[in-house]
């Protein structure tokens, strides 16, 4: 089992939910946060341009067995990036090992309670 | 039309510099108690488009709150402008081009009102700000329609041909003193605030122009839920107090009539937000803070024309049809599949014409005395209803046409349905590059 933690622009959400859903990822948990990479947006504030040093991002928690890890992350890449070639701020994807997964309804364990 | 109107203007413009052609002998003096009033309910009625870019601003999603929110304020600057500019000129001049508008050189930039007091004792620089007010409310109001998925630089181009071809002859035909609906029948038609001018018009046009545009995309599968109720609470709360401003200021006086407007416009909006209670908690067991509000708006629109003519059994009465009609028209939206996002036809298309029509049977006996006065012995219901109807019907046929030939031709020009990828996005990132909320919620 893995834990995928991606963080993407908050403009690209919807088009990421829909690739999601057409390659059958439906159990997502979807969160606002802020943070900064590489890229310093600008936001226009009556007519200033100010870089805001934290920058609004969302963040998608997806928990899945490994042979589904491909196929989540292929559907975020090819959403979640700005034009053909991409641009600094399109996000990153964290993949990690997931130890444990319980679901509460029913108590059962492991890969088939994801 | 555009160019004949712009040859007109330039050949208009050298008079404007003439001095004002004052009418100095016998003008009436200033009353200031009517005049307070009437500065207080043009302040009134501009309160109601903060109100209702809030009301509109909570019910879209997160995304869209600012964009939402600018269709309202962008009204406010632009035909705030335009008013002043050839606006009044084209409602409330004498009748030209066959009464189609009215235009008088003078009134081009108000330039001939300055030392004009009308016979109403107000100021006429109060009355042009007042009427203002609801010509930047009324195509604000068909934003709702087409919420979250318009291009802004459209819409402002939507707003100039809009105000100019539609809204300005409704408004010449019905309040101007030699419109010919103000002339209709034994007392003129019966539209005390704007139930045609204001309400039936932005909602056939919300209607056409959702129709036309199309849906936002997921509609109706994906859920768009209110980004704010709390926000949209505090909107419809601002436009009822706004209302009073709308309604009793309508009577150019500060008297009896004022009094009569205000009474039934209070009446009217509890009235239709406890029928919508009554009809959400009989259908699903709960009474919605949208649905109340809803309420509140169905029974303002109705009373709206109403308000000079009805008594308080009249206003409960028009407060629970309007509400129970409308409540009645979203639903069969819903069944029909069209995307009239905000519910403004649903509501001010519905309970606008509901208003009109069924204020007949409330009118009160005075009034129908002094119509068969005015007609030389007969003037019945019926015929009151048949000149009511032609008036909502000419409404509905000359926006609902007017308004397909702006859109079609926005919408080939300047473009006016947004691209999937900025819609997507939201408004407030692709088209204004700002955001609305903080860290809320994601949608």
């Amino acid at each position: 089992m893995k834990l995928i933690t991606a963080i993407i622009q908050p403009d690209k959400l919807d088009a990421v939910r829909e690739a999601l859903i057409a390659a059958e990822i439906t159990r997502i948990t979807i969160s606002r946060v802020s943070g900064h990479g590489r890229q310093a947006e600008e936001d226009l504030y009556r007519g200033q341009i100010v870089a805001p040093n934290l920058i609004p991002k969302a963040r998608l928690d997806i928990a899945c067995n490994d042979e589904f890890v491909k196929i989540t992350c292929d559907a975020i890449i090819r959403a979640a990036r700005h034009g053909e070639e991409g641009r600094v701020g399109d996000g990153k994807i964290f993949v990690t090992a997931l130890e444990q997964c319980i679901r509460i309804r029913t108590g059962e364990s492991g890969g088939k309670a994801i | 039309m555009n160019d004949r109107m712009r040859k007109l203007l330039g050949f208009l413009a050298p008079l404007l510099l003439l001095p004002g052609l004052a009418l100095a002998a016998g003008e009436p003096e200033v009353d200031h108690g009517i005049t307070s009033w009437m500065l207080t309910s043009t302040a009134l009625v501009l309160l109601m488009v903060p109100g209702l870019a809030m009301f509109y601003g909570g019910l879209v999603r997160t995304k869209n709150v600012l964009g939402t929110m600018m269709h309202s304020f962008a009204s406010m600057a632009i035909v705030g402008l335009l008013w002043a500019v050839c606006g009044y000129a084209l409602s409330f001049g004498p009748s030209v081009l066959g009464g189609w508008v009215g235009w008088s050189p003078g009134l081009f930039l108000l330039k001939g009102i300055d030392t004009t007091i009308m016979s109403t004792k107000v100021p006429e620089y109060v009355f042009a700000m007042f009427q203002g007010k609801f010509a930047i409310i009324t195509p604000a109001l068909i934003a709702g329609a087409f919420a979250e998925r318009v291009k802004f630089r459209g819409y402002c181009v939507f707003l100039v041909l809009w105000i100019l071809l539609v809204y300005c002859p409704l408004c010449h035909w019905v309040w101007a003193s030699d419109g010919f609906l103000f002339n209709m029948g034994a007392k003129g038609a019966i539209d005390f605030a704007g139930g045609t001018v204001v309400h039936i018009s932005s909602g056939i046009t919300a209607l056409v122009a959702a129709l036309y545009l199309g849906s936002r995309r997921g509609y109706p599968k994906t859920t768009m839920n209110p980004s704010n109720l709390v926000m949209t609470l505090t909107g419809a709360g601002l436009l009822w107090v706004g209302w009073f401003g709308f309604n009793a200021g309508s009577s150019v006086s500060s008297g009896l009539d004022t009094a009569r407007a205000l009474t039934v416009t209070q009446v009217a909006a509890a009235s239709g937000a406890v029928a919508w209670m009554i009809i959400e908690g009989l259908h699903h067991r709960k009474a919605t803070s949208l649905g109340l509000s809803s309420g509140i708006l169905a029974g303002l629109v109705a009373i709206t024309p109403a308000a000079g003519v009805v008594q308080v059994d009249g206003a409960i009465a028009l407060g629970f049809i309007a509400s129970f009609m409308s409540y009645f028209a979203i639903m069969l939206k819903g069944k029909l599949g069209y995307d009239d996002s905000l519910d403004v036809f649903g509501i001010h298309g519905i309970s606008g014409m509901t208003g009109a029509l069924a204020l007949t049977f409330f009118i009160r006996p005075a009034w129908m005395a002094e119509a068969r006065a005015a007609a030389g012995g007969v003037w019945t219901v019926g015929q009151q209803f048949g000149v009511q109807a032609s008036a909502v019907l000419i409404t509905v046929a000359y926006a609902a046409a007017v308004s397909i030939v702006l859109l079609v031709l926005i919408q080939k020009t300047v473009g006016f349905k947004l691209d999937k990828a900025s819609e997507m996005s939201g408004m407030d990132h692709s088209l204004h590059r700002e955001q609305g909320y903080g860290l809320l919620n994601p949608n």
